[in-house]
């Protein structure tokens, strides 16, 4: 029964630090299946947590935080499109520039407008986000294992992770049941054939890119208003690679993104957990082998060792009309 | 707009429009400045005149400046065969076991000038080392580099760690960090060199890397511009098919190239663990790296370009440092954003002023009619 709580415990901190995951992953994969690399989910995350916490502390309100962290996060992913999609710049170096920018400009406005050395103010009552309680969940506590996994796994999560893992089977529905879709696949894998079609890639991929904004805003209100109470410096924290990584890990498939987070996610739970303590068999692992395992898995993954992982055809082609 | 940009004189290529958007990338960040409450044109004087007003400030600027040239010809050299080496962070830091294990092992017994060679190749292999893994799985297995160099960055920062922590820490120490080398550990400092100018270097460990990172961006230059290797690397990078008509070996180009890159950004460890702090310490690379990609586009991965924009960032390194202690507001993290910009406008957004400018020297010159005209597009 022990085991069973401290696995209860485990899976409970994988639910939540997979959240973040899962919504920049699913945004890499709007953007990325229209031909937009993006390794800027990183820095629109960060500003959204930034642009999140700074909101809700002035005006005390968590909705009103959530809007200007999906804000500043499309209007990120808006200068990477223009960079990206109007300019045809090299979108791997719009992303590297993002990053920098917004782990740069989150700091300095902070201290500028918040002295307290680049944190925004604790945020409390209903600035933050608040979880919630399932139905019956008290009730039926009790109970071994049913009760324990209804009320302490699924129950008191906070709305957006419900959100989170409610988008995955919506981003599947959209990417492979709707029209708006299939062109998506379509200007991902061969815009030439979408241009012949009469649609036009520019905004089909500027709509992509937003969808991936606004994802990356929630992602980062999650950070500093539902996990946290508040923006620190550098939040992220490599939070935006490890998605990246998992996205590439689920071969940009939206039900796969989910679980590659939720596997990244228990390596990070476990790494925390797992800090001192021996494993049988092997031994103690150390921790930094089990913070490295994410990146590892997905460099053995993308030399085909399990599997094969193949980008959009088209991705990070600047799309030229032909003449 | 599908026609190549019409063709512009060199100076203007090469010159104008890279300062042109520079200008804007510093506008920007002037932009930044005020909307921080201070004054953009007293934090530029500060900037320079903390960077170049007194020779301690030079040595510092020329010190920042050595880990950029490294990392920026590192940077270059694979943009020349095509490929996006963005891991020369990571190949900085794990290249500095290379050049501190020939510290620890041989400090007690050797002089410094036996202990530098050892160091430079040991920094170069491991570093080389570490960027050939991300060269050879793009050659053989397919994975692109941009993910595997970035990937790796995280291994290396999980790697060091663990080394620094569970095996190189001395006994008893909390820090950490490896023990401080004996003197022979120590490179000479270049304070001759700033002396000749009438100027005292003070406590800046400015040192003799900086003659190496100079002598690395002439050999990169004779590499890229002067050997067949280079030309074949440059053929890579203009047209990969072209080069596998011509007979060019991708997949050998990839690996060797990535090596190079590997082993100038892993030279990098040189200048802060030997010339500097003489131990290797937690994040001793401290984003040069990154800087690295900033510096390249800047000076349009040639050596001529790279070497001033390498300086450049060592006087925002410098010069940052200076403003800080006068503007509180203005923190170490507005170089973050200069960067950010830096690497926008001059690399993302490199084309955005050239229709303009364009249109503006056809007008110009209208009579030269090889010149198309964007207007008859």
């Amino acid at each position: 029964m022990e085991y069973f709580d401290t696995l209860i415990v485990i899976l409970q901190s994988t639910v939540r630090v997979s959240v973040p995951l899962i919504l920049a992953a699913l945004a890499g994969l709007y953007s990325e299946r229209a031909g937009i690399f993006d390794i800027g989910l990183e820095g629109k995350m960060l500003a959204a947590a930034f642009a999140g916490g700074a909101a809700a502390s002035v005006t005390g309100s968590a909705f009103i935080g959530l809007c200007a962290a999906i804000f500043v996060s499309v209007c990120l992913a808006l200068v990477h499109g223009f960079a990206s999609i109007t300019q045809r710049g090299n979108q791997i170096v719009s992303g590297v520039a993002i990053n920098f920018i917004a782990l740069g400009a989150t700091v300095i406005l902070g201290q500028a407008w918040f002295r307290q050395g680049g944190r925004t103010p604790q945020l409390s009552g209903d600035a933050r986000f608040t979880t919630v309680e399932l139905p019956f969940a008290a009730e039926i506590a009790d109970i071994p294992v049913i009760g324990s996994i209804y009320s302490n796994l699924l129950s008191g999560h906070f709305l957006l992770t419900y959100l989170a893992f409610a988008l995955v089977p919506f981003t599947w529905w959209v990417l492979y049941r709707t029209r708006f879709g299939l062109r998506l696949r379509a200007v991902g894998e061969n815009p030439g054939a979408v241009d012949t079609a009469g649609i036009s890639v520019t905004w089909m991929r500027y709509r992509a890119v937003i969808c991936c904004g606004i994802l990356c805003g929630i992602a980062g209100a999650y950070l500093s208003m539902a996990m946290t109470a508040g923006f620190v410096k550098g939040m992220t924290a490599g939070k935006g690679f490890i998605a990246l990584a998992a996205l590439i890990f689920a071969k940009w498939k939206p039900v796969n993104v989910m679980f590659a987070c939720l596997l990244f996610g228990f390596l990070d739970a476990m790494s925390i957990r797992m800090q001192g303590n021996e494993l049988p068999i092997i031994g103690v692992v150390p921790v930094q082998f089990m913070q490295a395992l994410p990146y590892l898995l997905t460099v053995i993954l993308l030399a085909g060792f399990i599997g094969k992982a193949i980008p959009p055809r088209a991705g990070g082609v600047p799309y030229v009309k032909e003449r | 707009m599908s026609v190549p940009y019409a063709k512009l004189p060199a100076w203007v290529d090469y010159g104008l429009i890279p300062l042109i958007n520079l200008a804007v990338a510093f506008l920007v960040a002037g932009l930044v400045v005020l909307a921080v409450g201070e004054s953009p044109l007293r934090a530029a004087s500060l900037l320079i005149e903390g960077a170049f007003g007194y020779g301690e400030g030079i040595g510092f600027t020329l010190y920042y400046a050595t880990n950029f040239i490294f990392t920026g010809l590192a940077v270059a050299i694979a943009f020349h065969c095509g490929l996006f080496n963005i891991g020369g962070e990571g190949q900085a830091y794990v290249a500095g076991l290379g050049v501190a294990l020939p510290c620890l092992w041989l400090d007690q017994f050797a002089p410094w000038y036996v202990i530098f060679p050892v160091a430079i190749l040991g920094s170069a292999l491991v570093g080389g080392f570490w960027a050939m893994i991300p060269g050879w799985l793009q050659a053989k297995r397919g994975s692109h580099v941009v993910i595997t160099t970035i990937m790796f960055n995280f291994i290396a920062s999980s790697l060091m760690v663990y080394v620094l922590v569970d095996v190189l820490k001395p006994a008893g120490s909390m820090a950490p960090q490896t023990r401080t080398f004996a003197e022979s550990g120590q490179l000479p400092r270049l304070d001759w060199l700033l002396a000749s100018f009438g100027l005292d270097i003070g406590g800046a460990p400015f040192n003799l890397s900086f003659l190496l990172a100079l002598v690395a961006a002439f050999v990169v230059w004779v590499v890229v511009w002067r050997t067949k290797l280079g030309y074949e690397i440059r053929t890579m990078g203009h047209s990969p098919s072209a080069a596998s008509y011509a007979g060019i070996r991708q997949s050998r180009i990839i690996i060797i190239t990535m090596m190079m890159s590997g082993a100038l950004a892993g030279m990098m460890a040189l200048n802060p663990i030997m010339g500097d702090q003489h131990r290797m310490q937690l994040d001793f690379v401290g984003g040069a790296g990154f800087v690295g990609i900033a510096v390249a586009l800047m000076g349009r991965s040639h050596p001529v370009g790279i070497v001033p924009a390498a300086i450049l960032f060592g006087v925002l390194y410098q010069g940052g440092a200076e403003i800080s202690f006068e503007m509180p507001q203005i923190s170490r993290d507005m170089i973050t954003i200069i960067q950010g910009l830096v690497i926008l406008f001059a690399g993302a957004l490199e084309n955005m002023f050239r229709p303009a400018i364009t249109a503006f020297f056809a007008t110009l010159g209208g009579a030269r009619s090889d010149k198309p005209l964007p207007a008859a597009e």
